[in-house]
């Protein structure tokens, strides 16, 4: 059996199930003009970040990848990178990568143009025009093949275990047999069930995948025990705690069921896409929200499962998030914030499988243009990148 | 008065997960795993929703077990029944201080 889904054709040959022209700032400082671009213009979408200048080069290189690879990722169809003129990272390196992918970009510059409300004219108008010009194209049908998934769970509790982050497991097993691609993280978040991921990868615990599963978690471990603190004080969150979870190891014990049953075939970096690669794979990433969800988009995610047992309500500029929701009498509280109820399994009321199946219909659906209810609600608008060094 | 669910995951694990409100001291719970219910247990404190018991006693430095992987050890000698979480459960992972 095959399945398809309706997308949007880019000239590089992949297919999103958006069709958004991006409004990049190189840099935090040119925030204002893209919002005020953003308020005014139609079809547009802004990516509010809070690095790109006074950084470490290695984090300036990775500003500029994660915001080149965003205007690249296929529910992008065209893009205006917003740069103030002094800034750290290679404004002009975002343009020539997303046009090498054939799609429309603009660039204006703040400092250029004569200031702010020079700039936003010259932003709106120029928003304005990609929008005109890629609005009118078509979505045509695309094999679930094209798909890669992106998955993260948030704000869990003891539910998300054992029912939200099976369901998932078991959309993410369905994708990987169709020939998609599936890409979880959270690194942070394999502490304690690190051996049971690593003995997953291919070429077993003892081969290069496998080693370099366990070298990333003792590299987050080691990150917070350089500081001399317990990470007790931060993972589990207090809401995690109130929830039933008494341990990180209990939280990535529960997390890593998200991950299904394949083989891992590798390890992404945080700026690194998914081009080409099929099955299972791991992008090292932290677990708080922003920025692993602005990892997965830079990936080229056409979307994100997300489950929550808490309950977390927000999504992504340019990625609809699907919200399963594990805990029974969380989905019913935020229903306008949860597309999916994993909670039957808890109660004993349906199986994983049979909620999976509910999934993965909702996922074609979404791809196909459906809003998730966080897309509807307009609650996407926090974004950050993850860097490793500090500000200068 | 019907009898409350405590889930074991893995026949290795020495904690189960009750899914239920009104949990309190003395309360009968059923312990049921993959093959159905196999015993029942008097939980010792309040317990809330999603929150976890213990299946047999656990001698304090014991490994807690949940899906058959241990998340922590005891930090005090725990009952068979009583309230397992943060105040007797000390995670072994992420610490600075060990």
């Amino acid at each position: 059996m095959s399945y398809t889904f309706m997308g949007y054709r880019r000239p590089d040959g992949r297919y999103g199930a958006r069709n958004l022209v991006a409004v990049i700032p190189s840099v935090i400082c040119a925030n204002d003009v893209g919002q005020a671009i953003c308020r005014q213009v139609q079809g547009t979408i802004g990516y509010f970040h809070h690095q790109g200048c006074c950084q470490l080069p290695l984090d300036l290189k990775r500003v500029t990848d994660v915001l080149s690879n965003l205007g690249q990722s296929p529910n992008v169809g065209a893009a205006l990178v917003v740069s103030l003129g002094c800034e750290g990272t290679d404004q002009n390196r975002i343009v020539e990568e997303i046009r090498a992918t054939g799609k429309p970009v603009e660039i204006i510059r703040i400092q250029e143009l004569g200031g702010t409300s020079r700039a936003i004219q010259a932003g709106i108008d120029a928003a304005q025009r990609l929008v005109q010009q890629i609005s009118g194209l078509q979505r045509e049908p695309a094999d679930i093949s094209n798909v890669t998934m992106s998955i993260k769970c948030g704000a869990s509790d003891t539910t998300s275990g054992m029912a939200s982050n099976c369901v998932i497991g078991y959309v993410a097993d369905r994708l990987v047999d169709l020939g998609a691609t599936v890409i979880f993280g959270e690194t942070t978040e394999f502490l304690g069930g690190e051996h049971i991921l690593a003995r997953r990868a291919v070429g077993g615990e003892n081969g290069p995948v496998g080693q370099k599963i366990y070298e990333i978690v003792d590299r987050m471990e080691k990150r917070a025990k350089t500081v001399g603190e317990d990470m007790r004080g931060g993972q589990p969150t207090p809401g995690n705690i109130a929830g039933g979870l008494s341990s990180i190891e209990e939280k990535s014990l529960g997390a890593i069921m998200k991950s299904g049953h394949r083989p891992i075939q590798g390890v992404l970096e945080y700026c690194d896409r998914a081009d080409g690669k099929k099955g299972l794979w791991i992008k090292d990433a932290p677990g708080r929200e922003p920025e692993i969800l602005t990892g997965m988009a830079a990936t080229g995610a056409q979307f994100m499962m997300f489950s929550t047992g808490r309950g977390a309500p927000q999504g992504f500029p340019s990625m609809p998030v699907i919200k399963i929701c594990g805990n029974p009498n969380t989905y019913e509280h935020m229903i306008h914030d949860m597309d999916l109820n994993a909670g039957l399994i808890i109660n004993g009321e349906k199986t994983i499988e049979q909620v999976g199946e509910e999934a993965f219909a909702l996922m074609l659906e979404v791809l196909s243009g459906k809003m998730t209810k966080n897309e509807a609600l307009g609650y996407y608008g926090s974004m950050d990148i993850f860097c490793l060094g500090p500000v200068i | 008065m019907e009898l409350k669910l405590a889930l074991k995951v893995d026949d290795l694990d020495n904690v189960a997960t009750i899914f239920a409100n009104d949990i309190t001291d003395g309360t009968v719970v059923e312990v049921r795993d993959k093959k159905g219910t196999n015993e029942t247990i008097a939980v010792i404190g309040n317990v809330p929703y999603g929150h976890k018991i213990a299946l047999r006693d656990i001698k304090k430095g014991e490994r807690i077990m949940k899906y058959g992987e241990c998340i922590g050890a005891a930090s005090a000698d725990i009952k068979k029944g009583e309230y397992v979480h943060v105040h007797n459960l000390e995670a072994l992972r992420g610490r600075g201080d060990l």
